[in-house]
């Protein structure tokens, strides 16, 4: 079977020349797809994940009385909101990356605490996690006042009726529009490329540097996979969203 | 926990000279009565009077500018009162219901307890399923509110607040929302509570149902109370001008 594809691919190559698939018959260029596909997955669902706490807990300190914090936050989303996510990773990475601490763990090489993979992980949260505010700060604000003053009056504290009244119900409110921001985020992380993080995007354009016969197919995977991951995150949201469905509740 | 040295031959309630304003517009001007223990209170009067503004201030709900409230002994506006244990011994029931939409009857009664009082789950589900039959609901417990009647979303609610087996029971229009014949309904229900001994202050528009249950009725006209007594005199002897208006409208 492996045999079959692998000559397909490689006769391919060679009667179509601007066609050639190499890492699906090439085992050392499809390691490099592999290795790139799978940094992208980690990428994208480490910082979906961050971004989501960081919209959480942002959003609760939006509601904060205390004013220093909410000029925080809101200093926080207009800086990481009105600036391109591609200069964010480059500032975070060749700016802050200056400052990081380094250790040395042979004695030798000095290695900083945080690498390039962890710039553009913190890079990415940050930008998505500021749209994640506003998108919960909305569904929070279409929570009515009442049903909060029936908490308060039951005796529940702030946090306790931030954590089982309020965000269950701006949840499923934000989640057509926290969809939207994470496939985005998605998208987004093969901007950290400009900081050679091997993901995928970084992978296939490394194989069509070497290979450029190989730069259409390289084009085309990237389409598909791309298509492939948001189509498996779409999924997922929307299962989701129907499991969070409230018997009797809105539309 | 505050302690206080309230005494059952002291009233429960006792509010003296409450003054309240929204920003310019003085909403209590000078509000004074005292519940007794097992009193049931009914306050009436045209819209817009101060009566939800009044019921909201003896649990806090709003503040006040002047005057004092205590429950149980306890000083409801002091700025060091423990928030908590006022809420444990005031109950309220909302004209719009207010219950929590995500979370069936069961879960909307079984929730204060549960974080609040950190109660044992088992023994609140007990206590909660027997008062979803006190409120004539049984096989409604998995429903969610947006499967359930007005009427009935409406017990639920007072339910929920008996779950915190309060002292005193604040119900404010709970009646208005609802179509005629799921009034009764919930009537009755407030019917037996007070029948039980519950101290009830309601606001009301129902004048057949506070003449059968109240102990005493106030009327209350632009934030004062007009006049007030048993209903026997007040019906019939209604003494002030605005009062016998009142009444002739509504009656
Ligand atoms: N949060 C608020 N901010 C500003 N004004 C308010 C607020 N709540 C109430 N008011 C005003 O206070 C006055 C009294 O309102 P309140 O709700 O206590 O009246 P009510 O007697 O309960 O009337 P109704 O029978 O219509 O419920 C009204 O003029 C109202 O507009
Ligand atoms: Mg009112």
């Amino acid at each position: 079977m492996l045999e079959t594809v692998q000559a397909f691919f490689r006769d391919l190559a060679e009667t179509h020349p601007k066609w050639n698939f190499i890492f699906f018959y090439d085992p050392s260029q499809w390691d490099r797809v592999v290795t790139g596909l799978w940094v992208t997955i980690q990428l994208s669902v480490v910082c979906v994940i961050l971004s989501v706490i960081i919209g959480l807990v942002g959003a609760w300190l939006q509601g904060s009385p205390i004013r220093p914090l909410r000029y925080l936050v809101a200093g926080y989303i207009q800086f990481f909101r009105n600036t391109p996510p591609l200069i964010q990773l480059l500032f975070f990475y060749f700016a802050l990356g200056q400052f990081t601490p380094t250790y040395s763990p042979d004695g030798w090489l000095e290695v900083p605490w945080i690498s390039n993979v962890g710039w553009a992980i913190i890079s990415l949260s940050f930008f998505a996690g500021a749209f994640n505010v506003e998108i919960f700060r909305s569904g929070i604000e279409a929570v009515p006042d009442s049903t909060k003053e029936a908490s308060e009056a039951l005796g529940m504290s702030r946090l306790q009726t931030y954590i089982y009244v309020v965000m269950p119900l701006a949840f499923r409110v934000s989640l057509p529009a926290l969809n939207n921001n994470l496939v985005n985020l998605v998208k987004t992380t093969t901007q950290a490329i400009a900081i050679a993080v091997p993901e995928l995007l970084y992978q296939m354009v490394s194989i069509y540097n070497d290979y450029s016969t190989a730069q259409n197919a390289a084009m085309t995977v990237l389409f598909i996979v791309y298509i492939g991951l948001v189509g498996i995150l779409v999924l997922g949201m929307n299962r989701w969203e129907r499991s969070m469905r409230i018997p009797g509740y809105g539309a | 926990m505050a302690e206080t040295n309230w005494t059952t031959d002291q009233p429960i309630v006792s509010i003296k000279e409450v003054h309240k304003s929204f920003g310019a517009l003085e909403v209590l001007k000078g509000v004074s009565l005292d519940v007794m223990k097992g009193e049931v209170i009914c306050i009436i009067g045209p819209s817009g009077s101060g009566k939800s503004t009044l019921i909201r201030c003896i649990n806090a709900l709003n503040d006040i500018q002047s005057g004092s409230i205590k429950v149980e002994g306890l000083e409801v506006h002091d700025a060091h009162l423990d928030k908590l244990a006022l809420r444990k011994k005031v109950g309220m029931v909302f004209q719009q219901y207010n219950l929590f939409p995500h979370k069936t009857a069961l879960e909307n009664v079984m929730m204060a307890p549960v974080l609040v009082l950190k109660e044992d789950k088992a023994e609140v589900e007990k206590r909660a399923r027997a008062l979803i039959a006190k409120v004539r609901l049984e096989g409604k417990e998995d429903s969610y509110p947006g499967e359930l009647s007005g009427g009935q979303q409406q017990r639920v609610a007072i339910a929920r607040s008996l779950a915190m087996q309060p002292d005193v029971m604040l119900f404010d229009e709970v009646t208005a929302a609802l179509d005629p014949e799921t009034v009764k309904e919930v009537l009755i229900t407030i019917k037996d509570l007070a029948a039980e001994g519950m101290t009830c202050i309601l606001v009301t528009h129902e004048m057949g149902f506070a003449r059968e249950i109240a102990d005493h009725i106030y009327f209350t006209d632009r934030g004062v109370i007009v006049e007030h007594g048993p209903p026997a005199t007040f019906f019939k002897k209604a003494k002030d001008p605005r009062t016998q208006e009142f009444l002739s409208q509504i009656l």
